[in-house]
């Protein structure tokens, strides 16, 4: 159930403003790859639009080809409601929706889209938190607030939600950086085993945690400020840590800026 | 070593006590200046507590006083069972007693229908300012908004007697008085909804979304739901604050004695107007007395109405 994506030439705008410039690069299948570079070269921005999450900030749009396998994204034809049901979100912050249970928020993407039967939705929420590493800290107290987890078990409950609607490409935006190394851990494990199911795409501060979990790795860097970030290269992650061809990646890296 | 060294660092008795810190020392030399900081600083809680207790005390007082003179004038009518089940037929001014229920049905059935055309306008505009809203017609609606909510009682009731008496030929009943209490009530219920869906953080309009939820199943499901009590709360403010209106009443709503269930009936009778009529009268002890009664029980109704929105929005409230 996992696919590719094509970006073609993405330039990304908010209103007059070019956030992002002629970013061409593919996410392959069932693997992960790490976008990471320096706050503000537009890393998030891009991940934003894989599932036209960035329209949802007025004055957000794209220029360029989206492609999910042989699907265009953008096409005029083309729900951006349908594009999040098959590419999934799990944001910087845990997000549990605060008024419902731990069950109800793993149920909320089949609910909200109409599913009622309660047999598919207990399967469901059972996989799902299973998938996600928390079924046996759980289990026995589904019908308690989402929002009484603490922050990594709240952030492994969205992972839940997020896969509970089983989408063919999972996005990640920073999914630890609010979060202690032991939640973190424990998310990067997840990422691990859930990337022989999905296509993930994570964007990272914390170049180890790219080094670690991605396969592959694309830096993003900006010229200056008020200039628009642009993708710098993409390559394996082990080629990008050891051997990148750019100075720039180098110096990155190594951490000479940023 | 000065007091202050002294307490940010009572083990660190190495570091001499005239090495530079960072931002060349000024700000500790300036410290040190102050004769007793900590003096200071305890003069200035004091202070500030002291206007602080005041103005709570001088904000409390006319609130118990109003409370205290209603109660005691007005509480013994209501123990009567006469005061909950009779109306008001027949019964002069100098006689006693009598019943306000008649008034009771009357306001609360105003305040329903009031509440019940209100309510939706008010909620599904403020849905559309925080939620779609861009732009001129939005900013021209808020601006609308802010106007409606200054207009003084009276204007409200004099245009509704323009459009409704004069205009459209209708006679005046408690429907037109209903009309004039909707437009106070809509810029209540508008601003404090719109506060309380401000207040829904956009990370869970995201989250949903990015499941694929459509916009407006996002709006009622995920931004209503949790602003539910604080809208709840809004509503209710909204109905105490229409409930006790008068002018409205007096322009559009004449009172009548009896029993009047039709709000389309030329008479209408309401615990306002029932406070007004025995204020008329008030140097006779009787009517005096019903005119207190008939005040606690306005009173009590906007308390019930407040408790039973603390419960609602209780139960409906995010929980931890």
């Amino acid at each position: 159930m996992a696919k590719r994506i094509d970006v073609t030439d993405l330039n990304v705008y908010y209103g007059a403003f070019k956030a992002v410039e002629g970013v061409s690069m593919t996410v392959e299948p069932r693997s992960v790859t790490a976008l990471i570079g320096p706050s503000g070269c537009g890393k998030s921005t891009v991940l934003r639009t894989l599932n036209r999450m960035h329209e949802v900030i007025p004055g957000g749009r794209v220029e360029g080809k989206v492609m999910l396998d042989d699907q265009d994204l953008y096409a005029p034809s083309m729900d951006p409601v349908t594009v999040r049901r098959t590419i999934g979100m799990v944001f910087q912050r845990p997000n549990p929706f605060p008024t419902m249970s731990i069950y109800d928020n793993v149920a909320a993407g089949l609910r909200l889209n109409g599913v009622k039967n309660k047999k598919t939705l207990d399967g469901i929420v059972e996989s799902s938190l299973k998938g996600a590493n928390l079924w046996t800290e759980v289990k026995d107290r589904l019908s308690k607030p989402g929002a009484g987890l603490s922050g990594g078990q709240q952030q492994r409950l969205c992972i839940a939600r997020a896969i509970a609607v089983q989408p063919q490409v999972l996005l990640m935006d920073e999914p630890c950086s609010a979060l202690d190394p032991i939640s973190t851990l424990a998310i990067e494990d997840l990422i691990n085993e859930l990337k022989s199911d999905f296509t993930i795409v994570i964007v990272t501060h914390n170049m180890q945690q790219a080094a670690r979990v991605s396969d592959r790795t694309a830096f993003f860097n900006l010229r200056a400020t008020g200039e628009p970030g642009r993708l710098v290269e993409i390559d394996d992650t082990t080629r990008i840590f050891n051997n990148p061809s750019e100075q720039s990646t180098e110096d990155y890296i190594s951490g000479r800026f940023g | 070593m000065s007091a202050i060294t002294d307490e940010r660092r009572p083990d660190d008795a190495s570091t001499p006590d005239d090495a530079t810190p960072p931002g060349g020392g000024q700000g500790r030399e300036a410290l040190r200046q102050m004769e007793n900081p900590h003096q200071a600083r305890a003069i200035k809680d004091v202070v500030a507590r002291v206007v602080m207790w005041f103005c709570f005390f001088l904000a409390i007082v006319p609130l118990v006083w109003i409370l205290w003179t209603v109660i005691s004038k007005g509480i013994h009518l209501l123990g009567s069972v006469q005061w909950w089940t009779g109306n008001q037929r027949n019964i002069n001014s100098d006689d006693a007693g009598g019943g306000a229920r008649h008034a009771i049905e009357g306001t609360l059935q105003m305040v329903a229908v009031t509440a019940l055309i209100a309510v939706p306008i008010g909620i599904f505009t403020a849905v559309y300012l925080v939620e779609y809203g861009r732009g001129k017609l939005a900013r021209a609606i808020s601006f609308t908004v802010d106007i409606l909510s200054g207009v003084p009682s009276i204007v409200a009731a004099l245009f509704i007697y323009a459009v409704w008496v004069t205009t459209f030929g209708l006679s005046r009943s408690g429907f037109a008085a209903s009309l004039a209490l909707v437009l106070l009530m809509i810029p209540v219920v508008v601003r404090s909804t719109e506060e309380m869906l401000k207040l829904v953080p956009n990370e869970l309009r995201e989250a949903a979304y990015a499941l694929g939820v459509p916009k407006w199943v996002t709006v009622v499901k995920v931004v209503l739901r949790t602003a539910f009590s604080g809208i709840v709360t809004g509503v209710l403010l909204g109905i105490a604050r229409v409930m006790g209106e008068t002018a409205p009443l007096l322009i559009l709503a004449p009172y009548t004695k009896n029993f009047q269930r039709d709000l389309f009936a030329g008479n209408f009778p309401t615990l306002p107007m029932m406070i007004n009529q025995d204020r008329g009268d008030f140097a006779l002890a009787t009517a005096a007395e019903r005119m207190w009664a008939a005040a606690l029980t306005l009173i009590i109704l906007v308390l019930i109405l407040n408790i039973i929105g603390r419960v609602i929005a209780y139960f409906g409230s995010v929980k931890k």
